[in-house]
């Protein structure tokens, strides 16, 4: 049984342009994306990628240049930030500082004019979902960072918006806070049912939290999909490296078509599918996981595949190999630790389905 | 070894010897004539460089002269009437050269904030006696009222502006956000945070207006006499005791303001 | 921020129309006014008659004498070229007065500090006549630097040190009036001093000397020359000290002005003169911005 998919967003073709003076700088060019109903979707990219402006014009803090902006099919664009039902967890949290914490949460819900029961009821209800009802009547600055993004986080859902916008939220706290958050974040978008927006320049909270990743680099999304599609197919340099690590060869294309062959600079020789457009003798970049590679000693001295680095890890070790300097990052499981050490010669195989071309 | 004479050798070498003396005289420099003055006025002989003894007769006196209090009901008239006027156009200003973002007169409007400061006071007190002269203005208080909301507005400016730009842009975005309109999201988020900063505008623009001599010497007609500008007639007629005592009145409440202000201040940013 | 849907510059033009307003009309009119003024004719009851005349500027050089000639009067140059002397004087020594207590208060505690900045800070706030007031108690007839000789007879009762009315009385009053103004940028400028930078100096130069000069006085250069515009611009255009400590005798371009609309009524040479402090103001400026581009692309190039 299908489940229908109801379209909570969908950015068309849009565009924004900074100007300052003479200067423009194109902050987002020509995007386009569908974030479904009930999903939690991650904006990910490097710091100015245009992921946070992408939002933004979601919230309405920003006018957009060209295109437009459907919440629930209803275009929002010419909608001013207070008449979208969409709310915003800022990534400094953003507390009003002279109201206390019931104050703060509260503070949406008696803009919409509820009566003062609701708001005070839904208020509570809110509180004690983030676990912080206790600090009702305490002031932000007397917070701790992690206390204060709860807060955040309430008012932002008091108000039961249909979307869920959060710009890094948690990149102002420490290691272990943020992966308790993380779950935590995860569980409220499932329990709520709302639609989460989440912007972040970390690949591996965005691959732990979402049901699917729009990865942003300098104003173009780069590629939409689920988690794994993102990590097992990039579909371009930039995505292969942002997320994981990658190890991107020069080959050149001995066979194309869909059983083709591409052979690397270091003599070997790689089965895999060759998109259409590309004729033989072309050169190609070989994507392919260090985690994917396996290497065994070699047995003659022939292999010119010589370990250059070997980094302990304690659980994993992560060795580069030399050759004819290409250099191919591997992965060792820990059964290998032992095995291998610098310096010594090693063959490698590409396992079937490991690799692909890459443009 | 070689680290104790290191830091020794710098600490000495840092703090210059008798610059500390040399700050004491500084600061007595500054601060004995007030003094002196201040101590003349209790001085109970009529010449007032001859110390006859201690008295509060000059200050008695002060109540008794219907010029000084006129005079003085004139200035606070002109200081609560200038002030908030200043603090009000400085209000405006600096919300919109602080969040109004980059606009073509923005420059213009921020230089046109630090004109009076740059113009000397003397300029400023001619040019504008000529001016109302010319067009015939001759309100009494209301011109001299008028002359100083004009040099008030910067000061009323700088801790506002500095409180504006102390201000997480985010929170107005935040109340937006959260389904304020522009004028709730004024009333409910930006005013309460930024008065503090406009208090402390009205106490600068206060004092300066209370203290202002030239401009108000040249500007005000008959009627229209403020404190300074009455202390500067007794003066020119010879010195008296009873100046010593309504300057050293005036300094006092200009110190007290000064001071209620720096402590203001000091509640704040803690 | 741009939200859509409202009208940023009708909000932004109507947030700064009063201050446009009021500084447009009762600032820079008064300013037009005063110049369309000294290109008037002088009105012997005081005010002016709208007549076009270059009288007000040519008074500042020349004088009609009783042969109806005009000759060359230094009387006015005099008085600009002392109020220069004066105002050069009293940076000077403002400088000298004021950069070592600087100095010295940035080296304290941050509480020590914040008092003793607010101490150099306070009589900025007081009125300035009512401090300058108390010159002429401690420099006048039997004033307290008298009375203090006669006590110790060094001097006779009859006779007068004379103080007052004398271009030292009114340097004294400029530089007390201007003082905290020179302090507070150049404290300001050291605050910013890199501590580390004094330690690695430290090992460099052996003795304080070279220290000052190679080190703290080009750090704290922008300090040193934002008060000393401070304190040069008042000067210039002082009136109170030269008023009360000069008296009649010793004119300044604050008070020659002054006197124009006040005895002399002649409102077209102290506009005249008004104008002429106002470019001369406008001059010092300009270098000043000079000065700080060209400090600031030094200071980049260490």
């Amino acid at each position: 049984m299908s489940e229908k998919k109801v379209n909570a967003i969908d950015v068309r073709n849009v565009t924004k342009i900074y100007t300052s003076g003479n200067a423009q700088t194109k902050a987002l060019k020509n995007a386009n994306l569908t974030i479904y109903d009930n999903e939690f979707f991650t904006l990910l990219g490097p710091s100015g990628c245009g992921k946070t402006t992408l939002l933004r014009l979601i919230a309405g803090f920003e006018d957009i240049t060209e295109g437009s902006i459907n919440l629930f099919n209803q275009e929002i664009v010419y909608l001013p930030p207070n008449k979208r039902p969409v709310n915003t967890v800022f990534q400094q949290y953003s507390l009003f500082p002279h109201l206390n914490v019931f104050e703060n949460v509260a503070f949406g819900l008696r803009r919409l004019k509820k009566d003062e029961n609701q708001v005070e009821s839904r208020t509570f209800e809110v509180l004690e979902l983030v676990q912080m009802r206790e600090y009702a009547n305490r002031k932000p600055n007397q917070l701790s960072g992690g206390q204060q993004q709860r807060v955040a986080l309430a008012r932002a859902l008091a108000p039961e918006p249909k979307v869920l916008l959060l710009d890094e939220p948690l990149s102002a706290l420490d290691l272990k806070l943020r992966q308790a958050m993380r779950f935590e974040l995860k569980t409220l978008q499932r329990e709520t049912g709302i639609t989460f927006v989440f912007v972040t320049h970390d690949q591996e909270e965005a691959l732990t939290m979402s049901d699917r990743i729009a990865v942003i680099n300098e104003g173009e999304i780069q590629q939409i999909g689920e988690p794994e599609q993102i990590y097992e197919s990039p579909s371009n340099k930039f995505v292969a490296n942002f997320i994981g690590e990658a190890n991107l060869l020069s080959a050149t294309c001995k066979t194309p078509g869909e059983n083709g062959v591409c052979e690397l600079e270091t003599g070997h020789t790689l089965n895999l599918f060759v998109p259409p457009h590309i004729k033989q003798n072309d050169r190609v970049t070989i994507f392919i996981r260090p985690e994917r590679i396996k290497i065994e000693k070699s047995s003659n001295q022939k292999s010119q595949l010589i370990i250059s680095e070997f980094t302990y890890l304690g659980n994993a070790a992560t060795i580069q190999l030399n050759s004819n300097n290409q250099l191919i990052n591997v992965n060792l499981p820990i059964e290998d630790l032992k095995v291998f050490k610098k310096g010594d010669f090693v063959d490698i195989q590409f396992p079937k389905e490991s690799a692909q071309v890459i443009d | 070894m070689q680290t104790k004479n290191k830091k020794t050798k710098f600490r000495y070498v840092w703090n210059f010897p008798g610059f500390g003396g040399w700050t004491a005289i500084f600061f007595g420099f500054l601060y004995i004539p007030i003094f002196i003055l201040v101590c003349y006025s209790f001085n109970s002989s009529k010449f007032a460089m001859i110390w006859t003894g201690f008295s509060f007769r000059w200050y008695a006196k002060l109540f008794s002269n219907d010029d000084i209090q006129a005079a003085t009901i004139n200035s606070f008239i002109v200081a609560f009437a200038a002030a908030p006027l200043a603090t009000i156009i400085a209000t405006f200003s600096a919300l919109a050269l602080v969040r109004g973002g980059e606009f073509r007169f923005r420059e213009f409007s921020s230089g046109l904030i630090t004109l009076p400061l740059m113009v000397p006071e003397i300029v400023t007190a001619v040019a504008t006696l000529i001016f109302f002269a010319s067009l015939g203005i001759n309100l009494g208080l209301i011109n001299v009222i008028i002359a100083h909301t004009v040099f008030c507005i910067p000061f009323a400016f700088m801790p506002i502006k500095a409180a504006l730009e102390a201000m997480d842009p985010n929170l107005e975005l935040a109340a937006r956000d959260l389904y304020s309109d522009k004028t709730s999201t004024f009333k409910t988020i930006t005013l309460p945070l930024l008065t503090p900063g406009i208090l402390s505008g009205f106490m600068l623009a206060f004092v300066i207006s209370i203290d202002d001599f030239i401009i108000t010497l040249m500007v005000a007609g008959g009627g229209a006499t403020t404190l300074p500008v009455y202390i500067y007639s007794m003066v020119k007629m010879g010195v008296s005791p009873e100046v010593n005592a309504v300057s050293s009145l005036m300094l006092a409440f200009s110190i007290f303001i000064v001071t209620l202000y720096w402590f203001f201040n000091r509640k704040i940013n803690n | 921020m741009n939200i859509q849907g409202e009208n940023k510059t009708q909000n932004r033009i109507f947030a700064l129309l009063p201050l446009w307003v009021v500084i447009g009309i009762f600032m820079i009119g008064p300013l037009l006014v005063m110049a369309v003024v000294s290109l008037m004719e002088s009105n012997v009851y005081g005010g002016v008659h709208f007549k076009f005349s270059l009288s007000g500027y040519r008074q500042i050089l020349f004088d009609t004498n009783l042969f109806d000639e005009i000759e060359f009067n230094p009387a006015y140059l005099i008085i600009i070229a002392r109020s220069f002397m004066l105002a050069l004087a009293a940076t000077f020594l403002s400088l000298l007065i004021g950069f070592p207590a600087a100095y010295f208060i940035s080296r304290q505690s941050n509480k020590v500090k914040n008092i003793l900045i607010f101490l150099v800070t306070i009589p900025f706030w007081t009125n300035l006549l009512i401090r300058t007031f108390a010159w002429i108690i401690i420099l006048g007839k039997g004033g307290v630097i008298e009375s203090s000789f006669y006590f110790f007879g060094l001097l006779d009762e009859e006779s007068s040190l004379n103080l007052m009315y004398t271009n030292s009385a009114i340097l004294i009053g400029l530089v007390y009036s201007y003082l905290p103004l020179m302090v507070l940028p150049i404290y300001a400028s050291m605050e910013k001093m890199d501590l580390r930078l004094l330690e690695a100096a430290t090992d460099l130069y052996s003795n304080r000397i070279e220290l000052i000069r190679k080190i703290i006085l080009p750090l704290s250069m922008p300090g040193i020359i934002g008060g000393s515009i401070l304190v040069f611009v008042p000067c210039l255009g002082a009136f109170i000290a030269p008023d009360l400590l000069g008296g009649g005798k010793k004119l300044l371009l604050g008070s020659l002005i002054q006197f124009q609309f006040s005895y002399a009524r002649n409102w077209p040479f102290g506009a005249a003169m008004a104008m002429f402090l106002l470019a001369l103001v406008i001059l010092v400026l300009i270098f000043n911005a000079r000065l700080n581009r060209k400090h600031r692309e030094y200071a980049n190039q260490k």
